[in-house]
């Protein structure tokens, strides 16, 4: 039983204030050549214009594309295009989980071929692990991936899928063993997807939210090659990378309904009442106390300390802070003046927020999930 | 890496401040073999400079110190000396030895110097001012902040206690003749954000404890034929509390780390303590809920040290001002420099 947590105060090194300020004027540039105000997540072009300033894939090496620039220089780019709600939908599975995932097991060849599109902002990832009856427990996977001459064949149903529609490549985990006696998470394995296969039909799921990211992905006798295969065969329960925890400790596990916040501070005005005033401290002093874990945990892994329990609770708290951001700054604007055009904005806002909201703590592992997580990392499992 | 002074704390604290055998002393017998210890290594006076009588340690190692104390809920007025210490310290005036606190203690309460060195005023919530032997006090002089050294006895105190029993008292300041003061530059403010954040890293430290004691129980306590800790309902009660100790040792590191760095008081250093404050009193309310559930009645009870934690962590949200005075007073400054502001302030911490 160890209870020892650390959150170490760690601040960015000055190398990062620079690239923040460069991220930030050509966001800037962005969007006063007409972005500004809509609502758009995906855009071919300005992945296209990220890649071509080196802001994906730059923590990978040089020679596939990176820039061998540190995980807190790619903190802070995600931070910025994220509070400033930058349509990264294109790049942004690749360059935090697809990318380095095929850095660390895809064959040479696939590496040189695919890592520089990704890092030029042109290929679009998506991951294929939920199934209808297999959601949460990753385990229960029951797509089956058959060898077949040169390769696999393919064969299930993968749901819940983000950007299939969009994407080219899927990183997708096949049940290629039935599952081992002792080891319930044996016999599954990861595979590189080319999504334009035959066989692979993509079906989508609208959204409550009226956005449309879900898809149902069905294969019928898809074709893998051999190459296609990313690690051990049957052995990708022990593939988790590093990445993951970075995942789930980033900036995205609390600034995703932001604009609620900073659309709250234009409607409020610089004298808001003593009941608003006091609410929105305690939001900037949550916010602000979140960053400062999340900053934590991406600095102890660019240490290369393993925080898995620290990461897990940024995203635990993270999650359920943007969750419930929308009803509070709902309550703190309710004596606010209730026309005019900072109302008229706040109002769609937060109507999208709302509708985004129930699924901030279950995307990426449920509040469940992480709390069982934290549990295993303090002992009681 | 805790450094060799917060060492020699801990080993202190751990000898001389155990919980069960504070909890068993209805007397407070321990507290003077205590306080002679942390005197003899310098401890109380961490934040002088040599040169003015103290160890002169930095910010950051007193910080580290009293997030140990926090560890043992330590129910002595360290961090009151400290701070004390380093008020004066800010106005080069020696400190005395034995206990110290501060005045003013809350938002919004002026004491003024007159030029003959007679204080007015009155500080409510004192904390162990029926204990201390001298006020650090910070006045208003005819020209500018005064730093002045008081004997408590020249005060009249009104003793009271706080919700964990601790001694507080209101101070009243009629005239009182300072023993020395001098001019320095720091305004209430700062000095009792210093507070909160002294209050923060204790809370911290406290709610670091709160889950050690509850993981051990969950651990031993057998109820429907398991260990209470293999229950989902229970796990997860666990890991919510791990999350607001983490999020208050963040939070208090972080402004701990802030004000050791800060060349002056600015915006992005009042954010980190007033967050620091407003985090940790909002992590020592959900995180002492959460202990006392998984510890059931026991935890209720006198003889079991969990109060020692739960009580002091409630208690300490008062100390410095509340944390809904600074949320609202964070929140007035974050209007005032308006929406676009608001993102920077944050990314720049």
């Amino acid at each position: 039983m160890n209870a020892a947590l650390h959150f170490d105060p760690i601040r960015l090194p000055p190398e990062c204030i620079r690239l923040r300020q460069e991220v930030r004027e050509f966001l800037e540039g962005e969007l006063d050549s007409g972005r500004r105000g809509r609502r758009e997540v995906f855009n071919r072009e300005f992945s296209r214009k990220v890649g071509a300033k080196g802001w994906i894939g730059m923590t990978w090496p040089q020679k596939y594309g990176g820039r061998g620039r540190s995980h807190l220089e790619r903190y802070v780019v995600t931070e910025e295009f994220l509070a400033a709600r930058a349509p990264v939908r294109l790049h942004f599975v690749a360059d935090r989980q697809s990318g380095p995932v095929l850095l660390r097991y895809a064959p040479e060849h696939i590496k040189a071929d695919l890592l520089p599109r990704i890092c030029r902002g042109e290929l679009c990832f998506c991951i294929g692990m939920s199934e209808p009856g297999s959601g949460s427990d990753l385990f229960a996977a029951k797509t089956r991936a058959v060898p077949a001459s040169g390769g696999f064949v393919v064969n299930g149903t993968k749901i819940w899928t983000s950007n299939a529609h969009q994407a080219d490549y899927m990183l997708g985990l096949f049940r290629t063993s039935p599952p081992a006696a002792d080891n319930r998470r044996h016999g599954l394995s990861q595979f590189l997807v080319d999504m334009k296969a035959p066989g692979i039909r993509v079906n989508p799921i609208r959204q409550m939210s009226g956005e449309h990211d879900f898809n149902e992905v069905v294969f019928t006798d898809a074709f893998i090659p051999q190459d296609h295969l990313l690690g051990e065969i049957d052995g990708a329960w022990k593939q988790a990378t590093s990445e993951l925890a970075y995942e789930r400790s980033g900036p995205e596990r609390f600034l995703e309904t932001l604009d609620v916040l900073i659309a709250l501070v234009r409607l409020l005005g610089a004298q808001p009442d003593l009941r608003a005033a006091e609410g929105l401290g305690r939001l900037v002093a949550q916010l602000h106390a979140l960053r400062r874990m999340s900053v934590s945990v991406s600095g102890m892994l660019a240490a290369g300390a393993e925080p898995v329990v620290e990461g897990s609770i940024v995203k635990d708290l993270g999650t359920l802070w943007e969750q419930r951001l929308p009803a509070r700054v709902r309550e703190l604007a309710a004596f606010a003046p209730s026309d005019g055009a900072a109302r008229a904005s706040f109002d769609e806002r937060l109507e999208f927020a709302t509708l985004i909201a129930p699924k901030l703590t279950i995307q990426g592992g449920t509040t469940e999930v992480l709390r069982g997580i934290v549990a295993r990392g303090l002992g009681l499992r | 890496m805790a450094s060799p002074v917060t060492e020699a704390a801990q080993r202190i604290f751990a000898d001389l401040a155990d919980p069960q055998a504070v909890n068993r002393d209805a007397g407070g017998a321990w507290k003077a073999p205590l306080w002679r210890a942390l005197e003899e290594a310098g401890l109380t006076l961490a934040w002088v400079p040599e040169a003015l009588g103290g160890a002169g340690a930095r910010l950051a190692e007193g910080f580290e110190v009293l997030a140990a104390a926090g560890r043992y809920a330590l129910a002595a007025p360290l961090a009151e000396t400290l701070l004390a210490g380093w008020l004066l310290a800010r106005g080069g005036l020696t400190a005395p030895s034995g206990m110290m606190s501060l005045a003013p203690a809350q938002p919004g309460e002026p004491i003024l110097l007159d030029p003959d060195g007679a204080l007015r005023g009155r500080a409510r919530a004192v904390p162990f001012a029926p204990e201390a032997a001298h006020f650090a006090v910070l006045a208003q002089g005819a020209t500018g902040a005064r730093v002045a050294l008081v004997e408590a006895r020249a005060c009249k105190v009104d003793a009271g206690k706080t919700l964990a029993g601790d001694s507080l008292g209101e101070v009243v300041f009629d005239g009182t003749t300072a023993l020395t003061h001098a001019s320095a530059e720091v305004d209430a403010t700062e000095l009792l954000l210093m507070g909160c954040i002294a209050r923060a890293v204790q809370s911290a430290g406290a709610l670091g404890t709160l889950l050690e004691l509850a993981l051990r129980y969950a651990g031993e306590r057998v109820a429907f034929e398991r260990p209470i800790g293999r229950f989902q309902a229970v796990q997860h009660n666990l890991a919510r509390l791990a999350g607001e100790a983490s999020a208050a040792l963040a939070a208090s590191a972080s402004a701990a780390d802030a004000i050791e760095r800060a060349a002056r008081f600015d915006e992005g250093v009042f954010l980190e303590a007033a967050a620091a404050k407003i985090r940790c009193a909002e992590a020592a309310h959900e995180g002492a809920a959460i202990a006392h559930q998984v510890f059931g009645a026991i935890g209720y009870s006198q003889e079991h040290i969990l109060h020692r934690f739960t009580l002091r962590l409630l208690a300490w949200r008062e100390d410095f001002g509340n944390e809904s005075l600074w949320a609202a007073e964070l929140g007035r400054r974050v209007a005032q420099h308006g929406a676009d502001e608001l993102w920077p302030l944050i990314a720049a911490r």
